[in-house]
């Protein structure tokens, strides 16, 4: 119990030691964190009323952003599945490094929720009368929740042990390993439900979703990972196999293709049949009655996501420039997708056929990097951690007046 | 965090190369300079520490304009749900609101908490061969039920829709006529539809809007967390939200008030029509009838079979909107057996196909 307090004290330290370009790094996300907190600040003062949205469109960025992370978070098991279904053992390490970055994202999808709340003061009241099982906003809250306790145990039992130089059990992680597979699946499938159960919004009202939702999140998740792994191994001269990135990209590629299908067959069944259910849809992606402040949004991710996959499925994807540019594409434009494509045009126009348009404000999208650069935060200070212990530098054994130099030395150029 | 100075020691914390090989981090080099604390090191801690919490202090100043914070009790925080609250509970929940109303308006409310009564179950009709349009009701309803008037929140919204189709999308919800009715239109009021089976209540995370017994479905305002949900999930876009704090000028306040309906709602909670329920429950109509000038909308108790509505369900050819979604509206529509504006003004088009939005047809 003293060893893991100490270990705690001195994660705590060490994330405050690095070099310049750590200490720039984190000064910036600080300060853009700051604003964040500023803006929400003005938020909870004045109510919702300094966001974009409307009784007609009453979700706007916030929960685009929180749709868009839960898929970041369950596509951590992209990693885990290849080392502990297939046992490719070489990834074994790497697979922290996605779990931590599915952590970061369920903390940051949680923050999206609660500043998307009018009366983030009366959180308690979710313990007092919860409508389980019959809301599916319940469902959501609990297997989020669920998933960040266990990779937080996953993550946290195997660096602890690798600290304390002991062979982790497999007792201890290895079951938890394969129900987090399981529920990596949920936490997306239960966030697709929570908009397809809706009767009342035809362009949600959709058995596709929910393997959309998949195939776009196993696209743009281990994209994240695949530019992510490649920082960290400039940043902090951690070894990278080449298989961990070979395996991903073969991944999204396999995802992306699924996704851009599944997207083709609900536009084809939109637009064919031509009936009222798809007045959204082509408000999205033609405009309404000479609105259209969404359609350069939707083809911009069209051309995104179509670009990534040609670059994939063409011989390019060998030439790691390219394959980096492909994934950021796919990050953007999956990221386009499920906002700005996916949230926002399901309430216009509102189900008794006005046109509202949506413009998210400035303090609204400060809200949203504030809340990106804590996620980030937690991010490098997780992998500034794991790193060092990984490589076996700071250990139990390492006296305390070397932490700092030991830790300064090597991940600290991130 | 044990704080040592070490005299004649310049070394500063971060600036020292890192080693190109990783694995040979801790080379004596500059760990003796990381050792402990310089003078100089801790004073530029203490001027950063100093740093960061002026900027979290700032960061967080707007919270000081949070303008009800006056009436903020921790009775207040604690209050229960409206289905767990004893008799004593809801007293001083009552007396409590009645405080915060009569300080902030100057007005004594009338506020007490209604119950449904027995035997009844309430619905509306609406004959849309009469309405003309003019709105009346979406007034009355706003000035009955305390609703903010800046931004005004309105429960009743009336579209005006073309004749020959009941196509929803094909309606205009700004219309301004120096004139109702326009002849090439009829009129279409929309509020909550009361659902038997209702997706708001259904998608509610933590049961703040429910189904009573007489047919309406209520919202405890202080038990709403303001996800919106319900919103999303209404068909018929009856939910209104508090994006910020309701503002009502003092001679504007109905001092006749229940606790489930027209009493003033908090910033961040939704809101919507409840069939005034301070006035029905207590035999009265609601508001938005009284006013009505053409006897177009009829409410009663569907459970008394001599009650108006239930003649009229009986014997008009009624629909309710989007009856394809399963919601079962309590508020329905009908027209006429014969239409007499249609009777005197020919149609300037065939009429088109009805669209599957409005189920039944008229």
């Amino acid at each position: 119990m003293k060893a893991y307090i100490r270990f705690l004290y001195r994660c705590f330290r060490l994330s405050f030691v690095g070099d310049w370009r750590y200490y720039t790094w984190m000064f910036a996300l600080t300060v853009i964190a700051l604003l964040g907190v500023n803006a929400y600040a003005k938020q909870f003062a004045h109510g919702l009323i300094t966001t974009g949205m409307t009784d007609q469109v009453s979700w706007g960025l916030y929960i685009a952003n929180f749709t868009y992370l839960v898929g970041v978070a369950a596509a951590a098991v992209m990693l885990v599945i290849p080392v502990y279904v297939y046992r490719v053992k070489e990834l074994h390490d790497l697979v922290i490094f996605g779990e931590l970055l599915a952590v970061a994202a369920i903390i940051m999808c949680l923050l999206f929720v609660t500043v998307d709340l009018g009366r983030p003061d009366r959180f308690i009241h979710l313990l007092l009368r919860f409508n389980f099982p019959i809301s599916m906003l319940t469902w959501d809250v609990l297997v989020l929740n669920g998933y960040l306790l266990l990779n937080m145990h996953i993550c946290g039992y195997l660096i602890y042990c690798a600290y304390r130089k002991r062979h982790p059990s497999r007792i201890f992680y290895i079951p938890f390993v394969f129900v987090a597979i399981v529920w990596a699946i949920s936490i997306h499938t239960v966030t697709a439900f929570l908009y397809a159960g809706l009767g009342g919004r035809p362009f949600w009202n959709s058995a596709v979703i929910a393997p959309r939702f998949l195939a776009s999140a196993f696209a743009a998740g281990p994209a994240i990972i695949i530019l992510t792994l490649q920082v960290i191994r400039h940043a902090t001269g951690y070894p990278v196999p080449a298989r961990a990135i070979s395996i991903l990209r073969s991944i999204i590629t396999i995802a992306m293709s699924i996704n851009l299908f599944l997207l083709g067959s609900e536009l084809f069944t939109e637009f064919y049949t031509g009936a009222a259910h798809t007045v959204s849809a082509r408000y999205l992606f033609f405009g309404l009655d000479g609105h259209h402040a969404l359609v350069p949004w939707i083809w911009t991710s069209v051309v995104l996501n179509m670009g990534a996959l040609l670059v994939l499925l063409s011989p390019l994807h060998m030439r790691i420039r390219f394959l980096n540019a492909a994934c950021a594409a796919m990050i953007v434009g999956i990221w386009i997708e499920k906002g700005m494509g996916l949230i926002i045009p399901a309430f216009i126009p509102s189900p008794l056929g006005e046109i509202v348009e949506y413009t998210p404000t400035m303090n609204e999208i400060l809200v949203c990097l504030g809340i990106w650069a804590i996620g980030l935060l937690c991010y490098t200070i997780f992998v500034r951690i794991t790193v060092p212990v990984l490589m076996g530098s700071l250990t139990e054994d390492t006296p305390d007046r070397l932490t700092d130099a030991v830790s300064n030395a090597i991940p600290a150029q991130l | 965090m044990p704080l040592r100075i070490y005299e004649g020691d310049g070394g500063t914390p971060g600036d020292c190369a890192y080693a190109s090989d990783a694995r040979g981090a801790s080379s004596q080099s500059f760990s003796s300079a990381r050792r402990g604390m310089t003078r100089r090191s801790f004073l530029r801690r203490a001027a950063g520490a100093t740093g960061g919490l002026a900027a979290v202090a700032g960061a967080l100043s707007p919270l000081l304009d949070i303008d009800d914070m006056k009436s903020f009790s921790l009775e207040k925080f604690l209050q229960k749900h409206y289905k767990e609250m004893s008799p004593d509970d809801m007293k001083r929940a009552l007396d409590r609101i009645a405080n915060d109303v009569k300080q902030r308006y100057d007005v004594r409310p009338h506020l007490r908490d209604i119950k449904p009564m027995d035997g009844v179950e309430f619905v509306y009709a609406l004959n849309l061969s009469r309405c003309i349009g003019c709105r009346r009701c979406v007034h009355a309803c706003v000035a009955e039920n305390n609703q903010s008037r800046d931004p005004e929140i309105q429960y009743i919204r009336v579209i005006e829709m073309p004749r020959g189709t009941t196509d929803i999308e094909q309606g205009d919800h700004h219309y301004d006529r120096p004139t109702v009715p326009d002849e090439q239109h009829y009129y279409l009021p929309v509020q909550c539809h009361q659902c038997d089976n209702p997706p708001c209540v259904k998608v509610c995370p933590v049961e703040a809007t429910w189904k009573e017994p007489d047919g309406i479905v209520v919202i405890d305002y202080d038990w709403c967390i303001g996800c919106r949900y319900c919103e999303a999930a209404c068909p018929y876009w009856a939910r209104r939200f508090n994006f910020t704090t309701p503002s009502i000028p003092k001679n504007k306040i109905n001092p006749d008030m229940a606790y489930l309906s027209n009493r003033p709602r908090p910033k961040g909670v939704m809101e919507k029509c409840h069939f005034c329920l301070q006035r029905t429950r207590q035999g009265r109509m609601p508001a938005c009838l009284e006013v009505c000038p053409t006897g177009a909308r009829k409410f009663g108790n569907v459970l008394n079979p001599k009650s108006e509505v239930s003649q009229i369900l009986k014997t008009k050819r009624i629909f309710v909107l989007k009856e394809e979604l399963g919601t079962l509206p309590r508020f329905f529509y009908y027209f006429d057996e014969r239409d007499p504006i249609a009777m005197q003004t020919p149609l300037p088009t065939p009429p088109s196909m009805p669209s599957k939005h409005v189920g039944g047809g008229a």
